[in-house]
């Protein structure tokens, strides 16, 4: 089944991507992609950019409304994601500890329900 | 999807002991179940509840929903509170028991829309349950089962016994998921291992049935739709995944013991029901040292019972109980079992604390504890879990062995951690108070009043309170 790992994680802390760091990061990415790629579990994958280029979108009463900003304006952020595909549980959270975001921020792992 | 509210419709207080009463529906007198002798309801019960975890556990192995298992085991169950009450238990209940949930389940999976793999579990399990005739015939089926000691009509159950108790560790280890919460693994492990009902727990837990109902479907619904397996962890993870079994375990008993809301004292059972879930634990995994440990602690405190609430419900301190209402024999198992772990020489936390509860047990009175071994033990405990708690225990054994005021010094750096940690307060209380720091003692004490909600434990602080001497002796501010 598929799960879906969402990257939380403080951005006023993130490395900037013309520092040094932010290659060490990539790489650590990288390593993880070739990981689990080979496995065959990853489904789909994407960095995304700062929270603060989000823009909400709500459709009320046949007209569409549209703000600035993340859904919550909390301290962690969600900067990436993946969808694997795992056979159960144990199997997903270990895929996701090995995610370089659980170093220093949080991986919150939901199954996507299956309806067929 | 398996997982419905309504299944916990099934889960009535009908089967077990303690539970007050042998109607099946609560609000029927019509049910035959009504009618039944409450001791032979009793026995019947016992007998279920001792058959549980194994049937539940086979039942989980077949259909590999945790819902469908519990649902058929509690139909099953209260089929047979009534069908041997009017006869009598058979020879091999278990094997009863599991065919008729194993048929149930199967009744209900060919009822319900189910999807193709399922239908083909069922005929897999069909193929099992044929010798029995393909109506089901199940009332032949229950004859069979009863006083043939050589027969085994029931294949299923052919499983050898190492099978059979890794079935039942996988389901303890599912119940104890780190991915649920802990509440959630507690009410698991009491509803799916334990065989308690949801009126049983929700008592015991002191919150309402139906808040009970819901965290069970909910922790059951993540378990299917985040595919959470039952399953043995690997040894890598093996110590950690005990680890929480150990901690939902001790949590139940302490809830039992503790009791520290609530006036009914029904809730010591939790400690009864927690020993039995660590007996089982312990035959599970053979020659686990904390296991034994974590058995042999509950054990030894809780022979102390009957000497801890006084006639009029008040709560009395280990130095103040009659030592001769200590339960002796089980004492003498408790240090038994400790033994038992310590040869097995791999040390744990759950052994120094049966150390320390043996050591209190021993002494033939209070003045007799032997406080600087309790307190090096405390040591060494904390050097395993450096927690300000286990600091807290140190301190009032060194305080023990002496004196108060050395007790006390070592308090101040952990009034910040245990801030709102009601035994803390009680303790700084008491050490202030032989130390005649008044002040200090009456401070402490009104704190812990303010954290304690449990009225024995409240009457006894209020009683030493009102105690003290109404005016500070000595210069001591705060």
């Amino acid at each position: 089944m598929k799960y879906m790992c969402l990257l939380y994680g403080d951005e006023s802390t993130a490395t900037p991507p013309d520092s040094p760091e932010f290659m060490e990061v990539m790489k650590a990415y990288q390593a993880f992609g070739e990981e689990a790629g080979a496995a065959g579990v990853i489904v789909a994958g994407e960095a995304l950019e700062d929270s603060h280029t989000a823009t909400k979108v709500q459709v009320r009463n046949g007209e569409t409304i549209t703000t600035d900003g993340p859904y919550a304006e909390t301290k962690e952020q969600v900067g990436g994601f993946y969808v694997l595909e795992c056979d159960t549980l144990d199997e997903a959270l270990k895929w996701a500890a090995k995610i370089p975001a659980a170093q220093d921020g949080i991986v919150e792992v939901r199954p996507c329900p299956n309806f067929g | 999807m398996t997982t419905q509210p309504s299944a916990e419709g099934h889960d009535r207080a009908s089967t077990h002991p303690g539970s007050g009463g042998v109607d099946t529906d609560g609000d029927s007198n019509a049910e035959p179940g009504s009618s039944i002798d409450i001791d032979v309801a009793n026995r019947i019960s016992t007998v279920v509840r001792q058959e549980w975890p194994t049937l539940v556990a086979t039942l989980l192995a077949d259909f590999g929903d945790l819902t469908i298992a519990e649902d058929a085991a509690q139909e099953a169950a209260e089929i047979a509170l009534t069908r041997w009450a009017n006869d009598q238990i058979p020879e091999r209940p278990g094997a009863w028991i599991t065919t008729v949930a194993r048929r149930r389940a199967l009744d209900k999976l060919r009822r319900e829309k189910i999807g193709r793999h399922k239908l083909e579990l069922a005929a897999r399990l069909e193929d099992r349950l044929q010798p029995h005739g393909p109506d089901g015939a199940e009332t032949a089926e229950l004859a069979d089962h009863r006083g043939r000691p050589g027969t085994n009509p029931e294949r299923g159950s052919e499983k050898s016994g190492a099978k059979m108790r890794d079935e039942q560790l996988k389901l303890v280890f599912g119940c104890c998921h780190p991915a649920l919460s802990q509440e959630a693994q507690v009410a698991l492990t009491l509803r799916s291992i334990g065989g308690l009902t949801t009126t049983e727990i929700a008592t015991a837990f002191v919150v309402p049935e139906a808040t009970m109902a819901q965290r069970l479907v909910r922790a059951k619904r993540k378990i299917s739709a985040a595919a959470i397996p039952f399953v043995i962890p690997d040894d890598a993870e093996l110590l950690g995944r005990v680890a929480i079994v150990h901690q939902v375990l001790y949590l139940i008993f302490n809830e039992g013991y503790g009791a520290s809301t609530g006036d009914d004292m029904v809730r010591v059972e939790l400690s009864t029901e927690a020993i039995r879930l660590t007996r089982l634990l312990a035959k599970l995994m053979v020659d686990d040292a904390e296991t034994l440990g974590l058995l042999a602690l509950m054990l030894l405190t809780d022979a102390r019972r009957p000497a801890r609430v006084g006639p009029d419900g008040d709560l009395i301190l280990l130095a103040d109980q009659d030592r001769n209402l200590w339960l002796q024999p089980q004492i003498d198992e408790g240090v038994a079992i400790l033994h038992q772990a310590l040869r097995l020489e791999r040390p744990g936390g759950h052994q120094i604390e049966a150390a320390i509860a043996a050591l209190h047990n021993e002494a033939a009175t209070a003045d007799d504890t032997d406080w600087p071994q309790i307190a090096a033990l405390y040591g060494r405990l904390h050097q395993l879990r450096p927690t300000p708690v286990v600091a807290l225990n140190q301190a009032v054994a060194l305080a023990m062995a002496d004196g108060p005021d050395v007790g006390l010094a070592r308090l101040d750096p952990l009034a910040e951690p245990l801030a709102n940690y009601r035994y803390f307060h009680a303790a700084r209380a008491d050490l202030a108070r032989r130390a005649e720091r008044i002040d200090e003692a009456r401070a402490a004490y009104s704190r812990a009043l303010e954290l304690t909600s449990g009225s024995p434990e409240r009457r006894f602080l209020k009683r030493r309170l009102a105690e003290l001497p109404q005016a500070d002796q000595t210069n001591e501010a705060n």
